[in-house]
């Protein structure tokens, strides 16, 4: 609750709709209390006195009644059925959406089919139709505004309802017994409470509105009885001659709906979990760089990464994802980057080319240096000419790294034409033969095709076609396989391992897959809660894993063809990256953890094999 | 030996752009008839690639779908869900996105205790004592029960889960991917947890992955799922050491293996299922397909003893 406030608040706009509003609600339920005028009190010799009259602070209208206790007691009454209107509409409209999301099917098109007719009637027309059947009256028009509104939160609220029908927990619920009634109490309903209230706090304003304008038309509050919109309607015909007994009610339902629009968005963006976890902050273009200096190159090599740091800062806690990682990557050369969720790799990766989301992502230490050239807080633009040219990616999920509603044609030669100079029918020709080379069969009328048209397989080799558009010198393909069966990841995999030898490309292949590494890299580098823990050539580590970390999680893996057995399991979890134990990561989980190891850093030692570790497999 | 679970001719069709009135404007077969027995005790596996129908077999054998042709049987009875009460103590589902199967606003105990108190009427000192013997059973923490799912990992989550599906006192229990979704250093506790609970409380278990080195890890007899129908089914360590359908040997020889070669052959990719061709769905990515695959659906057939294959051509031991 605390925290909805601070959201609230955050937002200038709401806190200030709050705080008139709230003004307004206090005073109008003070009204009675407050020394007032009696609001249907007549005295015709005083009519149309001007506001700061004798007695009358706000003046008078055409039957000398005073207008300030009118004011109050007809915003009194406005909000009162505004707020009415909108519990109704709002309890109604969302108790049909639920039953009309859950049970789906006829029930669902029935229902919506005759929200949808509702819908279909202008809506000061249906009011009208309402209010002339019922009869004029304040009561009638709180009905009809809240019948024309219901069509509104029904379709919301059943919309989400499908959504969350559909979601394993109500099938879990099913199985446990429970009937529809409980399920739609309990489970349903606590979830979509949020949709109700953010979509009741943007609507009570309108409704106020519509309210007011039955009024105004004299199908609402009867006379005598002050509400703002019969306020309005009885002062019309004296606007030229006292405008102040129109402005004064006019001025009060501005304020009243503007207040209650801004808080009920304010309530919108602080309640949706999408913007609260930061959406509305857009990332900056590069990932900010906060860096002493930069550490001297240890070495040649296409890519070089020395003892990058990433961190996450969010709120207090800081996240070290990626701690002191040092890579290195040759032309024509596929190194593997193991770890499990949460152990940096995607990280390290995203921060070569400056792509980790800031806020909260900030590198803080390191060098990437390509050819020799740090990255490391080089210029958007410098980035942007090497990103996609020199570097490219390849990511998990192709469906949403490529952009639904263009063809994938045209999406290579956009990616084509960002570095290059070249005519579109040129461009054109380019992406049909990449995607021949990516062996996409038919690729000339494929290159048509809208990515859901394709399979997950043929989908990742386009994503592979776009990694190769500009003839990059280094490929960093993060998990490209994991979403994918395993014939088709196999098919992918060798495809790989084909343009990597035609083209001379250097890969940094980053999985959590023992087996594909094997298969396709030269050298392997373990992560382990944002460190390398180990480093050598693929052959050498998978056969005499030196950490105790690598060597059990190679037997965790089950491998075809050892039959039924008891598995090989690490007790514990992974560490989290913004509580790390002094000393090794691992130690808590390690069978041969000694006093030292939860000491003090532990370096990563060792020529061509390194391992970070002070009592490595094998050694005596 | 009893029969725990038997689905005779069961099959599920989708339609496709269903309207208010009148016949819809396609289908889909998800799961062509097929046939099969879990014996008391036994882990059946059941492998295949997405798409396969394997998810829609689940769903039908928990209740969850109903089917448009066939039967189930459990423990000899017809499948009946008037009792959901009944039901739920017979058989149980593990979900394979162990966040999404648990309610958001929901604390853990408020979760665990749903099919305690209507599947058993458990109230009381009687609630409290069950959910710590599961709790520990799946060893977690008893200071979790009042945490929301949000603040637990993967493998923890499933661990809850599973907790839940225990808590029916079930006879069989469907997993659906349970560890697809976690680490490998995690996954592995998860299996051996599982096959303790098996041995401790004598389920019997239907498990479901695309997985094959986990499935052979874990189950007694084998069932391989391609395009909705069986293709191949008998003993463990039969399928995997020598597979018969050409299709079971393609699974195996994809599976990434350290020091295997890649294999670059182009096999191809799953039918369209709104189009499925004649024959034997397999033929358009078999080496061995002959005309009369293109032509004629092939039957599950008996090869050797209890291995089972539905291949016009199968392959030699």
């Amino acid at each position: 609750m605390s925290l909805f406030l601070r959201l609230l608040f955050r937002n200038k706009l709401a806190g200030f709709g709050a705080v008139v509003l709230g003004v307004i609600v206090l005073l109008a339920l003070l009204t009675p209390i407050l020394p007032l005028h009696l609001p249907n009190e007549t005295n015709t010799a005083n009519r149309f006195l001007r506001p700061m009259s004798e007695g009358h602070l706000l003046g008078t209208d055409h039957l000398g009644r005073d207008l300030l206790s009118r004011l109050m007691w007809g915003t009194r009454l406005s909000l009162a059925v505004g707020f009415a209107a909108a519990l109704v509409a709002g309890l109604l409209g969302a108790a049909i959406g639920v039953m009309a999301g859950y049970f789906g099917g006829r029930t669902d098109n029935v229902t919506m089919r005759g929200v949808d007719m509702l819908m279909a009637f202008p809506y000061i027309l249906l009011a009208l139709a309402i209010v002339a059947v019922l009869g004029p009256g304040l009561l009638n028009a709180l009905i009809a505004v809240a019948v024309v509104n219901i069509p509104f939160f029904a379709r919301n609220i059943r919309g989400v309802t499908v959504g969350i029908a559909h979601r394993e927990f109500i099938d879990a619920a099913k199985l446990a017994g429970m009937g529809h009634t409980r399920i739609l109490l309990t489970e349903v309903v606590p979830n979509i409470v949020p949709v109700v209230v953010i979509a009741m706090s943007t609507t009570i304003g309108w409704m106020i509105l519509e309210t007011a304008g039955l009024s105004f038309l004299g199908l609402g509050s009867q006379p005598p009885q002050a509400d703002l919109g019969s306020m309005l309607g009885e002062a019309r015909s004296a606007l030229i001659t006292a405008p102040h007994t129109s402005i004064v009610p006019g001025v009060m339902i501005l304020l009243i709906v503007m207040s209650v629009n801004l808080l009920g968005d304010g309530i919108r963006d602080a309640l949706d979990p999408r913007l609260r976890s930061g959406a509305l902050a857009r990332p900056m273009a590069t990932t900010r760089v906060e860096r002493a200096e930069a550490p001297a190159p240890k070495g040649e090599g296409l890519l070089r990464i020395d003892d990058l740091e990433t961190q996450f800062h969010v709120g207090s806690r800081i996240y070290k994802a990626v701690n002191k990682v040092s890579l290195d990557l040759k032309p024509g050369e596929c190194l593997g980057l193991i770890g499990e969720s949460g152990s940096g790799k995607s990280v390290t990766a995203l921060s070569v080319m400056g792509l980790v989301a800031s806020p909260p992502g900030v590198i803080t230490g390191g060098a990437v240096r390509l050819e020799g050239r740090d990255l490391i807080g080089a210029p958007y633009e410098v980035l942007r000419s090497l990103r996609g040219r020199k570097v490219a990616y390849i990511f998990q999920d192709p469906l949403s790294t490529l952009h639904p509603l263009y063809h994938i044609g045209d999406q290579l030669i956009e990616a084509i034409r960002v570095h290059e100079h070249v005519t579109h029918a040129q461009a054109h020709e380019r992406a049909v033969k990449l995607l021949e080379d990516v062996r996409i069969p038919n690729a000339g009328a494929r290159a048509k095709a809208y990515p859901h048209e394709l399979s997950g397989g043929m989908r990742q080799r386009v994503g592979i076609a776009m990694a190769l558009a500009n003839d990059p010198d280094i490929i960093i393909a993060d998990e490209p396989t994991t979403a994918l069966d395993v014939t088709v990841q196999a098919q992918i995999l060798a495809l790989l391992s084909d343009l990597r030898r035609d083209r001379g490309l250097a890969i940094l292949f980053i999985t959590h897959d023992f087996g594909v590494v094997g298969q396709l890299c030269d050298r392997v580098a373990v992560m382990y809660g944002g460190r390398i823990v180990e480093a050598g050539d693929t052959a050498e580590v998978l056969a005499a894993p030196a950490h105790p970390y690598t060597k059990r999680l190679i037997a965790c893996v089950p491998e075809l063809g050892g039959g039924r057995r008891e598995l090989a399991a690490i007790p514990g979890l992974p560490p989290a990256v913004d509580d790390l134990p002094a000393g090794c990561a691992f130690a808590p989980r390690c069978d041969k953890a000694q006093t030292a190891c939860r000491a003090d850093e532990i370096d990563l030692t060792g020529d061509t094999h390194k391992v970070r570790c002070l009592y490595p497999e094998g050694a005596s | 030996m009893t029969i725990a679970l038997k689905a005779t001719d069961l099959a599920k069709t989708f339609d496709i752009g269903k309207r208010l009135i009148g016949p819809p404007r396609a289908q889909v077969h998800a799961v062509h008839p097929v046939s099969f027995e879990v014996q008391t005790g036994e882990t059946l596996g059941v492998v295949g690639e997405s798409g396969c129908g394997k998810s829609t077999l689940a769903r039908m054998l928990v209740g969850l779908l109903p089917p448009t042709s066939g039967s189930i049987e459990i423990e000899g009875r017809a499948l009946d869900r008037a009792d959901p009460a009944a039901f739920g103590r017979l058989i149980q589902y593990v979900f394979q996105d162990p966040v999404s199967s648990l309610n958001p606003r929901k604390t853990i105990r408020q979760i665990i205790e749903v099919p305690l108190r209507l599947l058993h009427g458990l109230r009381g000192k009687a609630l409290d004592d069950r959910i710590a013997e599961l709790f520990d059973a799946v060893n977690l923490r008893p200071e979790f029960l009042s945490r929301y799912p949000h603040e637990f990992s993967g493998g923890q989550a499933q661990r809850i889960g599973i907790a839940r599906a225990l808590a029916a006192s079930p006879r069989i229990v469907i997993l659906d991917e349970p560890v697809s979704a976690l680490d490998v250093s995690v996954q592995a506790q998860v299996l051996n947890l599982l096959a303790d609970l098996k041995a401790e409380f004598n389920l019997t278990y239907l498990f479901i992955s695309h997985d094959l080195a986990v499935v052979e890890a874990v189950s007694d007899r084998i069932a391989v799922l391609y395009f909705g129908s069986i293709v191949e089914t008998g003993p463990a360590e039969k399928v995997f050491a020598a597979p018969r359908h050409p299709y079971t040997s393609l699974l195996a020889d994809s599976a990434p293996v350290v020091g295997r070669p890649l294999g670059g052959a182009q096999s191809g990719e799953l039918p369209d299922p709104l189009n499925p061709p004649p024959g034997c769905a397999f033929a358009g990515r078999c080496p061995r397909a002959s005309d009369v695959c293109r032509a004629k659906v092939p039957e599950l057939r008996a090869v050797e003893g209890d291995q089972f294959v539905a291949c016009h051509h199968p392959l030699d031991p």
